[in-house]
C-alpha cells in the first residue's frame, strides 16, 4: 500500500510561520515545529488548565481561546500560548470560613469592581458563564456560583481578560469550596462508611491481603469477576461478601 | 399579568424582605412578577459622565435580558436599581450612537432595541393594579397607623426617570391610604439620608438620619415606610444613638403584604433598637395577618 501525503498546512506560532501536518491538535502541532514543553502542558486530555492558548483568524477581529490539547490546528491560526496568568490569590483558613457569602467578598473584594462586560465568559474554553457566575457571587447565591462554575479546570484565561482586574478562577474555586465543605448536605453514606472504618469492620480484610504473598495476590487479581460491559446498574457479583454494603451490615 | 421582574443584589443579601414581601404580595395581587433568568448587578449609581459607556453595559445588559423574556417592562422595587436602570434605559433611548456603541460591544448579544420600559413597583401598583383594586383586596386594614412616606433621593430625581412629578409626589402616600392606614406629610419627604456616605463619612448620615426621623415624629407619624434597602439601613441602624428619636422602618412592600394579608417577612426589623414588629403588634395588626410568621 503506498503512503499517502499528509497535507501540510500553515499555522503562526508567537507570530513565526511553521508548516504542520493537518490534522494535529495545537499541541501535537508545535511539538512538531520544534518546541518543547516544560510548562504549558499537563494531562493532555484536557481537564488540567494547563494548556490555555489564545488564537486569532486573518480577516477576523474575534479572539479565540482553546486548551492546546484539545483542539485541531487550522489553517493560519495565529497562536499563543498562556498556560499562567498572574492572578491575585488569596490564602484563607479554611476552617474559619461561615460559609457566608462575605467570606468571598473579604478575600476579593475586587470582584464588585465588575461591569458585566462578559469578556471573561467569552474567552473560556470550557463555556464557564464566569460572568454570570461573579453575578450569581455578588447577589449571595453561592451554590448557584458553585453549580455554574463546575466546569473551570483553573486556566486563567478569564483572568487575563478582566477589565476589573479580578481573579474569577480563584473566586469560583474558592465559592465551590464553601459550597462543597460548608452548604452541600452531607452525604449520610459517607458518615456510615467512615464510622465503619473507625470501627475496624475492614480490618480482617485488610490484614487478610496484607498476610497474601505477591503470587497469591496476582492469581486473586487476575482470577477476580469482572462486571460485563453490558452489566446494568444492579449487577452483583456472585461472590457479594467483599461489597461495602455488607460491611455496613 | 406577568411582568419581568430584576430584584437586584441588596434583595438577595441583605435586604431580602424587600424582595419576598414584595413577591408575595403581587402574588396575593394577580401579579407575577417573573425573575429574569439570568442578571447582573444593574451598575448600582448611574455613571455621570457622558462616554462613560462601560459602566452602561451592566444596565443594558439587564435591559437585553428583559427583552429576551418578552415583555415591555422591567420591574424594579430597590430605588438603586430603578434609578439606575432607567437612566441607563432613556440615555440609550435617546442617543441612537451610544445604543449602537453598545451593542457592536455586547455583540455576543442580540442587539437592545431601545424599547423596555423600566418601572418601580409603585408604578406598577399605580398604574397597573390601581389603588381602588388594592383598597378591595385589603383584608387587614392598618387602622390607626400613622405613616410617613419616605421617599428617599432616586425615585424622584432626575425629573426625567421620576416616578411622578418630582413637586407632586402622591403615590406613596396614596399607596398608604388605600391599605387603610394615614400617610403624615413631613418635610424631609425627598431628603437625601446620606447614602454611601456611610462608608466614608458616617457622621452626614447620623446628621441626616436625626433631621429625618425628627421632621416626621414632630409631623405626628408612628413609623416610616421606604423603598431603598440604603434608605432602611441608614434610618435603621443610624436610630441606635438618637433616643428618643427612634422609629421603626418599614418597606412598603412589608406594609402591602400585611394588609393583604399575605406573610410581611419582617426579618430585618428585629435588628432595629425601634422594632416595626413589637410595633405593630402592639397596634393590633398582626394578629389579623395569620401569615406573619
Amino acid at each position: 500500500m503506498e503512503a499517502t501525503e499528509t497535507k501540510m498546512i500553515p499555522i503562526y506560532i508567537m507570530g513565526k510561520r511553521y508548516e504542520v501536518p493537518e490534522g494535529l491538535t495545537i499541541m501535537k502541532a508545535m511539538e512538531y515545529a520544534g518546541y518543547q514543553y516544560i510548562r504549558g502542558c499537563g494531562c493532555r486530555g484536557g481537564i488540567c488548565g494547563a494548556c490555555g492558548t489564545i488564537y486569532r483568524k486573518p480577516g477576523d477581529y474575534k479572539i479565540y481561546s482553546a486548551l492546546a490539547c484539545q483542539t485541531a490546528a487550522e489553517p493560519d491560526m495565529y497562536l499563543t500560548q498562556l498556560p499562567f496568568f498572574p492572578a491575585n490569590h488569596v490564602p484563607s483558613n479554611y476552617a474559619e470560613l461561615e460559609g457566608v457569602p462575605e467570606d468571598i467578598y473579604k478575600l476579593y473584594p475586587e470582584l464588585f469592581r465588575c461591569v458585566a462586560c462578559n469578556a471573561c465568559s467569552k474567552i473560556c474554553p470550557m463555556d464557564v458563564p464566569v460572568m454570570d457566575v461573579i453575578a450569581y457571587i455578588k447577589r449571595g447565591d453561592i451554590e448557584k456560583a458553585a453549580f455554574e462554575a463546575f466546569d473551570c479546570i483553573q486556566c486563567g484565561l478569564c483572568t487575563s481578560r478582566c477589565f476589573a482586574e479580578a481573579p474569577q478562577f480563584h473566586i469560583m474555586q474558592l465559592a465551590r469550596r464553601i459550597y462543597g465543605g460548608k452548604l452541600a448536605p452531607k452525604a449520610k453514606h459517607n458518615a456510615e462508611a467512615a464510622q465503619a472504618v473507625r470501627e475496624g469492620k475492614f480490618d480482617a480484610m485488610l490484614n487478610q491481603l496484607m498476610s497474601m504473598s505477591t503470587e497469591e495476590i496476582k492469581k486473586e487479581y487476575i482470577e477476580r469477576e469482572i462486571e460485563p460491559e453490558t452489566a446494568g446498574d444492579d449487577w452483583k457479583p456472585k461472590d457479594a461478601k467483599w461489597l461495602i454494603e455488607e460491611f455496613l451490615r | 399579568m406577568k411582568l419581568s421582574y430584576l430584584p437586584g443584589c441588596t434583595l438577595k443579601t441583605k435586604a431580602q424582605d424587600l424582595d419576598l414581601s414584595t413577591v408575595a404580595a403581587m402574588e396575593a395581587l394577580d401579579v407575577e412578577l417573573e425573575e429574569l433568568p439570568r442578571w447582573n448587578c444593574c451598575g448600582t449609581v448611574f455613571s455621570f459622565a457622558d462616554d462613560d459607556l462601560m459602566h452602561q453595559i451592566a444596565p443594558v445588559r439587564n435591559l437585553i435580558r428583559a427583552q429576551e423574556q418578552g415583555g415591555d417592562k422591567l420591574v424594579t422595587v430597590c430605588s438603586f436599581c430603578f434609578n439606575t436602570l432607567k437612566r441607563a434605559s432613556l440615555l440609550v433611548k435617546e442617543n441612537s450612537d451610544k445604543l449602537d456603541t453598545l451593542n457592536t460591544f455586547m455583540d455576543e448579544e442580540e442587539d437592545y432595541t431601545g424599547n423596555i420600559n423600566v418601572v418601580h413597583l409603585l408604578e406598577v401598583l399605580r398604574d397597573e393594579v390601581g389603588w381602588d383594586q388594592i383598597e378591595g383586596k385589603v383584608q387587614n386594614p392598618l387602622k390607626d397607623l400613622k405613616v410617613a412616606a419616605y421617599y428617599g433621593c432616586t425615585l424622584h430625581r432626575p425629573k426625567e426617570a421620576a416616578i411622578e412629578p418630582p413637586n407632586k409626589l402622591e403615590a406613596l402616600n396614596d399607596l398608604i391610604t388605600a391599605l387603610g392606614a394615614t400617610p403624615v406629610d413631613f418635610p424631609d419627604m425627598t431628603t437625601c439620608c446620606g447614602s454611601y456616605q456611610a462608608v466614608a463619612n458616617p457622621e452626614i448620615v447620623i446628621n441626616r438620619t436625626r433631621e429625618i426621623l425628627s421632621s416626621a415624629k414632630e409631623s405626628g407619624a408612628e413609623m416610616i415606610a421606604v423603598s431603598c434597602p440604603l434608605c432602611e439601613c441608614n434610618l435603621r441602624e443610624n436610630q441606635k444613638e438618637l433616643g428618643e428619636l427612634r422609629m421603626p422602618i418599614i418597606y412598603f412592600t412589608q406594609l402591602l403584604a400585611l394588609a393583604l394579608g399575605v406573610d410581611p417577612h419582617l426579618h430585618q426589623c428585629e435588628k432595629n433598637p425601634a422594632d416595626a414588629r413589637s410595633f405593630l403588634e402592639s397596634k393590633g395588626l398582626l394578629a389579623a395577618c395569620t401569615a406573619a410568621e
